[in-house]
């Protein structure tokens, strides 16, 4: 298939993490469709790196990968915490941080 | 050592004085700081004596040296240098002023003795003296004004040296805010006078006078007249004179040796110092001259009917300074100066004595309260009485010869300064007949209860110490004066003191006897060479003349007072109620206080309050802090809202920055 | 042949992705992921990136989906979480201008490899062998960095997610913290400390809060307005 295709999902993919970022209350599926949009960008650079021929663009998504899990691991840490002290898990409550 | 060298120790010794003093105020026991300031003053004049030998070595040309210590700034055209002027003038004043101050500073180790400031008053008097010899022996006008502006300080913090008295830093302030006036004067005046003459030392200005302004030209007439407006706060001439009765909040020996002997006699130095520019402005010199002749009468009327002991001798340094400023605007300098020499042996010890009086008194100024103390003080009363004769020109006294110079001077110019020279005449009647007033008030007729009790050698004292003025409660605490009082009776350093003086009331008139020794006449030419009044021959016989109308004058006035008080006891309530409107006219002092108070007190209050409450609140507070911290606020506010703390709020709004970002690029690159 | 794959992958890739967005309980949203990510190894399969591919079924689909399943497992939560009017309409209308954006920038940009297959297949393109090469030599510094990123979010769970001991028990902690989130009005202040407004408590911050904003510039005049004599 051309890569053109490829792309074409890549773009769709990454709009659908977006709108589920904007819809969604739960910070996990927040993060998840964080991950949705990361995955998106994995595939635009795997494409792209296959259509020059040359291997940096999977150097990079292996990078993105790195980047991803770390950020998972640390947004998951602050879920539990905001879970062990009670606080609701709904990002709409969570907005004193404002003004 | 040189004259100029002596010149310069005569400035160091009180200087060193006041820093030795102040710094180690706490550390002087008993009266040692006393000591310390009477010896920097002695010092002082020691070196005025080595100076006035070594300047008599010179010929007569070469008598005006000048001594630049070190140059500030030769910049722009100013050329600004710490200088003295060692000439017969300024050797002159410093004699007079380190002589006097010395006596004063002996009176006051005991006057102020146990007295809570005692450190801080030599400090500050040393300080004055400085000050004073400082503006006498400058040699540039720049000097002149940092010894002016130092005096001034001086005068400011000796006044309200008692400063938990209200009245006495009232006064204080009146004082200074009168004297700031007669600063700007002296200030401007220097202005315009650099303006024209591109420099501003003394010698080269008065050399060349004559090429760099035109005679009787607006510059110099301007110049001259704001001179004399800084001559005339200084000298508590009309209309800026009413600080002096009010100086005499300060303790006495302050009253003796600021605004008796020396500081008010600052103007006339400027206006003989600056003779020069004011012979070539005759019209400012006539002012002064007129001012001069106005003020000796009011200030003679005035003194008429005070009942304080001390503004009655304030009132007459007024007058007689009155005759001195009139004496150096006519042209009459050496007589002038003379009149100041004598002035301040006599006024000092008039003060002294006065001191002695009010010790006796326990505080009390009041003449009502006063009487038949001949008794008890018989010491105080010769000298009381020595000053009087001597003030009121009664020969052989000093100030028969000095004062009737002038008035001769007056006449012999003649035209319409004929007039000065009666209104001068004028003035030393009532010059006798107040200061007869005075001593026939406080030492004949009945003992008071203090007099008597002195007479059994009891000193009275106050129970509880009280404001002379106002009869308010005080303590004797820091900032209030001292709980003993002293009379020269009992204490050797006033007496020494007021001897002196008393001395040299008596025969300090006998090196000017004109026809005879023209001591002072002499001494002075050199300054004086350039002035075309100065070597007018006011001849013997006119002089006699006018020294013998003075002498029966004198004796007039103190014919009168004795009428007045001893001979018909009841003629003063008779004259009071027979006269009231004028009584009452003069009792204040001729509403000079009230025209003050409302021509620039207050205006000058109302335009403070307006500024505070209009312009302070609504303007500054209100528009420029108020609103540009309210802009910032709103400005903020506004911005604020952005943050709303709804994550997906700043994620849909990132995502729609993007999109128009990558829109932007689509666009801007097809 | 490869076309077909490639579009099963897509659209499994694609249903995932929806599901991830519109299932509510999160449990199925991450099995929802997990299958989305499986689809998008095969799709890196097609584009000869195998590695990448492997790395992302063992890394991403094998550790950080498992650690999503256990948090989820942990913290749970499944009542109706769907957004308020607004954002339900207008985050998807963002979403799909965002995504017509991408497609004009990608498609339409003119690029020469767009429509091709790819550039000539040279033996070894995306094998370890080749991927390693370039890690060690060209990317070694954003390698060695990212290792150290793993060290320090490794590190961040572990202190984000641990329980204090020793400290007052967590229902007093969070009392506490909401207690020190809500203080009376005016604490600290200087009118506290000049004793003109003393701290009142009961007193609600939010309408005080707005009480106070709306005088502004008020305090510093009334103290000094004396009415002072010369």
């Amino acid at each position: 298939m051309a890569i053109g295709w490829y792309l074409t999902v890549s773009a769709l993919i990454f709009s659908i993490g977006a709108a589920g970022v904007l819809v969604r209350r739960n910070p996990l599926v927040i993060l998840l469709c964080l991950e949705l949009m990361l995955n998106g960008a994995n595939l635009a650079l795997v494409a792209f790196s296959r259509m020059w021929g040359g291997e940096d663009g999977q150097i990079f998504a292996l990078i993105v990968m790195v980047v991803a899990a770390a950020e998972v691991t640390v947004g998951l840490g602050l879920v539990v915490a905001i879970y062990r002290l009670r606080m609701p898990i709904d990002v709409d409550q969570l907005s004193e941080l404002q003004g | 050592m040189s004259a100029t060298t002596a010149g310069w120790l005569v400035l160091l010794c009180p200087l060193v004085g006041t820093i030795v003093i102040a710094l180690g105020y706490r550390v002087w026991p008993g009266r040692s700081a006393g000591w310390i300031g009477t010896l920097a003053i002695a010092l002082s004049f020691v070196f005025s004596v080595i100076a006035f030998a070594k300047l008599l070595s010179f010929s007569p040309d070469h008598r005006q040296l000048t001594s630049t210590l070190w140059n500030y700034d030769v910049s722009a055209g100013v050329d600004a240098k710490l200088q003295i002027l060692v000439d017969p003038l300024s050797v002159f004043m410093i004699l007079v002023v380190s002589g006097v101050s010395t006596l004063i500073h002996l009176y006051s180790v005991t006057y102020m003795t146990r007295d809570r400031g005692f450190t801080r008053y030599f400090s500050y008097l040393n300080y004055f003296v400085f000050s004073m010899l400082l503006l006498v022996l400058a040699g540039n006008f720049l000097v002149l004004i940092v010894g002016w502006a130092f005096v001034g300080a001086a005068s400011y913090l000796l006044i309200s040296f008692w400063y938990r008295r209200t009245t006495a830093t009232r006064a204080g302030i009146k004082a200074f805010v009168i004297n700031t006036v007669g600063d700007v004067g002296l200030v401007i005046a220097t202005f315009i006078i650099f303006q024209h003459a591109h420099t501003v030392q003394f010698l080269p200005v008065f050399h060349s006078v004559h090429h760099d302004f035109v005679r009787n030209g607006t510059p110099i007439v301007a110049a001259c007249l704001l001179l004399l407006v800084g001559a005339l706060a200084k000298s508590a001439q009309v209309p800026l004179h009413t600080w002096l009765p009010d100086a005499m909040e300060g303790p006495t020996p302050v009253s003796a040796l600021i605004h008796a002997a020396t500081m008010v006699t600052a103007g006339v130095y400027l206006i003989a110092r600056m003779h020069a520019l004011f012979e070539w402005a005759p019209t400012a010199a006539d002012v002064g001259a007129i001012v001069g002749c106005l003020t000796l009468l009011i200030a003679g009327t005035v003194a008429l009917v005070m009942t304080d002991i001390k503004r009655v001798i304030a009132y007459s340094t007024m007058s007689q300074i009155g005759y001195m400023i009139m004496g150096v605007s006519l042209g009459a300098y050496s007589a002038g100066l003379f009149h100041l020499m004598t002035h301040a042996f006599f006024k000092a010890l008039l003060f002294m004595a006065a001191g002695s009086v009010i010790g006796a008194m326990a505080g009390e100024q009041s003449l009502d309260r006063m009487g038949g103390f001949r008794r008890a003080l018989p010491f105080t009363f010769i000298c009381f009485l020595v000053g009087g004769l001597a003030l009121g020109g009664f020969p052989p006294f000093s100030g028969w010869l000095s004062k009737d110079d002038i008035i001769a001077f007056a006449d012999h110019r003649g035209g319409a300064f004929l007039i000065l020279g009666i209104a001068g005449y004028a003035g030393a009647l009532l010059t006798g007949i107040y200061t007869f007033r005075m001593i026939f008030r406080t030492f004949f007729g009945d003992p008071v209860p203090e007099a008597v009790e002195l007479e059994h050698g009891h000193l009275a004292h106050a129970e509880v110490p009280r404001n002379p003025m106002t009869g308010e409660e005080e303590d004797t605490d820091v900032g209030f004066p001292g709980p003993d009082h002293f009379i020269a009776e009992r204490e050797w350093p006033m007496k020494i003191a007021m001897g002196a003086l008393a001395v040299l009331a008596l025969i300090g008139g006998l090196i000017q006897i004109p026809g005879v020794d023209d001591g002072v006449t002499k001494f002075l030419d050199p300054t004086f060479a350039d002035s075309k009044y100065y070597h007018v021959d006011v001849r013997a016989a006119p002089a006699w003349v006018g020294l013998v109308i003075g002498a029966l004058i004198a004796i007039a006035g103190i014919a009168i007072a004795y009428r007045i008080y001893i001979a018909r006891r009841g003629t003063a309530a008779q004259l009071r109620e027979r006269f009231a409107a004028a009584y009452t006219f003069l009792w204040h002092k001729w509403y000079f206080d009230e025209l003050i108070d409302f021509l620039i007190v207050r205006p000058a209050l109302w335009t403070g309050r307006f500024v505070q409450s209009v312009l302070e609140r609504n303007l500054i507070q209100g528009v420029f802090t108020g609103g540009t911290t309210g802009a910032v606020r709103a400005g903020s506010a506004a911005v604020r809202r952005a943050q709303t703390g709804f994550v997906r709020y700043y994620a849909a709004l990132m995502i729609v920055c993007i999109g128009g970002v990558a829109l932007y690029f689509l666009i801007s690159s097809s | 042949m490869s076309a077909v794959l490639f579009f099963i992958a897509a659209i499994g890739a694609l249903t995932g992705a929806i599901g991830v967005v519109i299932l509510r309980d999160p449990f199925y949203c991450v099995l929802a992921l997990a299958v989305h990510l499986v689809s998008l190894a095969a799709l890196f399969l097609l584009l000869r990136a195998e590695f990448v591919a492997a790395a992302q079924v063992i890394v991403y689909a094998g550790a950080v989906m498992v650690l999503y399943v256990f948090v989820v497992a942990y913290v749970g939560g499944g009542e109706s979480l769907t957004s308020g009017a607004v954002l339900r309409v207008l985050g998807p209308l963002f979403a799909l201008a965002l995504a017509i954006e991408l497609c004009i920038a990608m498609l339409g940009a003119g690029l020469k490899g767009v429509s091709s297959k790819g550039a000539p297949y040279v033996l070894g393109f995306g094998t370890p062998a080749h991927l390693g090469r370039l890690f060690l030599t060209q990317y070694l510094l954003p390698f060695e960095i990212a290792s150290i990123l793993l060290l320090v979010a490794a590190v961040g769970a572990v202190v984000l997610a641990r329980r204090r001991r020793g400290l007052e028990a967590e229902g007093e902690r969070i009392d506490a913290f909401l207690l020190a989130a809500r203080r009376p009005a005016y604490t600290g202040t200087m009118a506290e400390g000049a004793g003109i407004r003393p701290a009142t408590q009961n007193v609600d911050y939010a309408i005080e809060a707005e009480r106070v904003g709306s005088g502004a510039g008020d305090g510093t005049g009334s103290g000094s307005n004396q009415e002072g004599g010369w």
